[in-house]
């Protein structure tokens, strides 16, 4: 995941990886006559069509309501459902299926660990260790529970370089640290974290560690048994699954003492009256009718990723993100925010005299499309010292033609503020 | 595409480059912080009153070209005028801005705004000082944002 290693993939794999791009319908299409360069993959990420179909023959061959129904239908939209569970699992190495609850997304995830682990694990004075370069979803749950438990919110600081402050964070950690939660990759700055060392220092000051890995898990193969960390969130529309899923693993023995988040039918064995039971993990913790068709197709963008030999997808990328990264320095007045050693695709920058906003809706006449603002990192935009930027991001589907007209659209923002 | 042109016209780089009115007022009778939490757009109008007319109207702020030469040319445009006479003005303005109406002989430069009608992400960063006027004038809040 190293910028360092800069030298381009070999050709071979360059091709391979570029015929990928004709499994996205989406990028086929043209925008004012224009083909679509599709920059924003960091915000969500197109569907191959193997996903696409997975949708329409679960929702449209294989639907019903799923665990209770005798009827064939519902057997068979169960078994989809959870043979998606079991690829989850599968796919971040977690010990078993028990340890897979599927949500809407990552923000979901965390509200439910801060919710319900939080909720019963916090006292006053109790400390909650975040970092300075986290996504909104990774503040703001820890924030509310806080506020309930009398808990405080530590943040830990940020380098120019958009990486954590290792020794901060160290110094940070204290007998008084019951959580920390952590960005795996940096949305805002593609700064990829050295989460499996600070996993170990975390848990060696007795803290759980909460990891955000909705922008780790489209770019390479994470093992959460390798992290070691408590729990690992994760969104299906940022790994080419669509929008409304997503999944947080947990580990068993944590969930188990956990009390429920949301209640309602499914996650119950019993209901009375006076008192109710609860069902076994990880059902416990999927209150109400499933998003199944997500799960679904949450599974089949696995599929898909676990067909593609992944070190060359990340080679590629990397030599993408330096072929990026060096068209953009070569623009007068523009700055990158976010050079860290180890970054995923995305490059966020700002141009004197022209605001990120601006920026945005002139390439879009391109038909280039980037993200512009806060990128839900208000924290980080603070402390670059921005208003907001403008954010590049890649996937596995872009190639050095999308960069190239990404460019073009800047010189043309360039001209027209001069 | 032509739409950017007309969203970008030569009024707007103006007063984008140069805003006019740019500066606080101090003892102003009326100040009011306006914000665009989707991008970030952020001013600060400042009014003094003089009877029921607008004597003098400012604004700071930072934020996109749109935001800025929009801030501009209201600052502009309602210098002199009556409370009521810019309360008329700023329904004209968000029914243009918004496309419920098209822009005639009155809106005079502020035409230039209708632009923001085809980038519907956009019409917020247009409307930013507008809101921020009317707020003034009715002395609702001092705070206001475009959500």
């Amino acid at each position: 995941m190293s910028l360092e290693a800069r030298s381009r993939p070999a050709r071979k794999v360059d091709a391979e990886v570029a015929r990928l791009r004709e499994d996205f319908p989406a990028l086929a299409q043209k925008i004012g006559g224009k083909p679509l360069a599709y920059l924003d993959s960091a915000a969500s990420a197109q569907c191959p069509r193997s996903v696409l179909d997975a949708i329409f023959e679960q929702q449209g061959m294989n639907h019903a309501n799923v665990h209770r129904g005798v009827h064939y239908l519902a057997e068979r939209a169960t078994a989809a459902y959870e043979a998606a569970r079991d690829k989850v699992a599968a796919f971040v190495n977690a010990s078993s299926r028990e340890e897979i609850v599927f949500t809407r997304g990552t923000t979901e995830s965390i509200n439910l660990v801060a919710a319900s682990l939080g909720g019963s694990l916090l006292k006053a004075g109790d400390e909650i260790l975040v970092s300075g370069m986290e996504h909104h979803s990774n503040i703001v749950p820890w924030q509310l529970i806080a506020a309930r438990t009398g808990a405080r919110l530590v943040p830990v600081p940020i380098t120019p370089a958009g990486e954590l402050d290792l020794e901060a964070f160290e110094r940070a950690l204290c007998d008084k640290t019951r959580i920390v939660a952590l960005t795996h990759v940096s949305n805002a700055l593609g700064t990829v974290n050295p989460v499996r060392a600070l996993t170990e220092k975390a848990q060696a000051a007795g803290a759980l560690v909460v990891l955000d890995g909705a922008q780790a898990v489209p770019h390479f193969p994470v093992d959460v048994r390798d992290i070691g960390c408590d729990f690992y969130a994760f969104s299906g529309h940022k790994m080419f699954a669509g929008t409304g899923i997503g999944a947080l693993y947990g580990r068993a023995a944590l969930l188990d003492r956990m009390p429920p988040y949301q209640g309602g039918g499914e996650m119950i064995l019993t209901v009375a009256f006076d008192s109710s039971t609860y069902n076994v993990l990880p059902y416990k913790f999927e209150a109400g009718t499933p998003n199944v068709t997500g799960a679904v197709a949450l599974g089949a963008a696995i599929d898909y990723l676990s067909r593609l030999d992944r070190e060359a997808v990340a080679a590629y990328e990397n030599g993408l993100l330096a072929y990026a990264t060096d068209r953009l320095l070569a623009v007068p007045a523009l700055r990158i925010i976010g050079t860290a050693r180890a970054k995923v695709g995305v490059a966020s920058f700002v141009i004197d005299g022209i605001h990120a906003h601006d920026l945005g809706t002139i390439v879009n006449d391109e038909s280039v499309a980037i993200r512009t603002g806060h990128h839900c990192a208000m924290p980080v935009m603070d402390f670059f010292g921005v208003a907001a930027t403008a954010r590049a991001s890649l996937a596995l589907y872009n190639n050095e033609e999308d960069v190239d007209r990404l460019i073009l659209g800047l010189e043309r923002a360039r001209k027209l503020f001069k | 595409m032509s739409d950017l042109k007309e969203l970008y016209r030569e009024v707007i780089l103006d007063h984008n480059r140069s805003p006019r009115n740019f500066g606080e007022i101090e003892n102003a009778d009326r100040v009011v912080n306006g914000v665009n939490p989707l991008c970030g757009d952020k001013m600060t109008l400042y009014l003094k009153l003089d009877g029921d007319r607008i004597g003098d109207a400012r604004f700071e702020g930072t934020g996109c070209a749109i935001s800025i030469a929009s801030s501009s040319l209201m600052t502009e445009r309602v210098k002199g005028s009556t409370i009521e006479e810019s309360l008329d003005l700023f329904n004209d303005v968000r029914a243009m801005l918004t496309g419920a109406r098209d822009p005639d002989d009155r809106m005079e430069k502020l035409a230039v705004l209708a632009g923001v009608r085809e980038f519907p992400s956009r019409v917020k960063c247009a409307s930013l000082a507008w809101h921020a006027l009317k707020s003034a004038l009715t002395s609702d809040k001092s705070e206001i944002s475009t959500e």
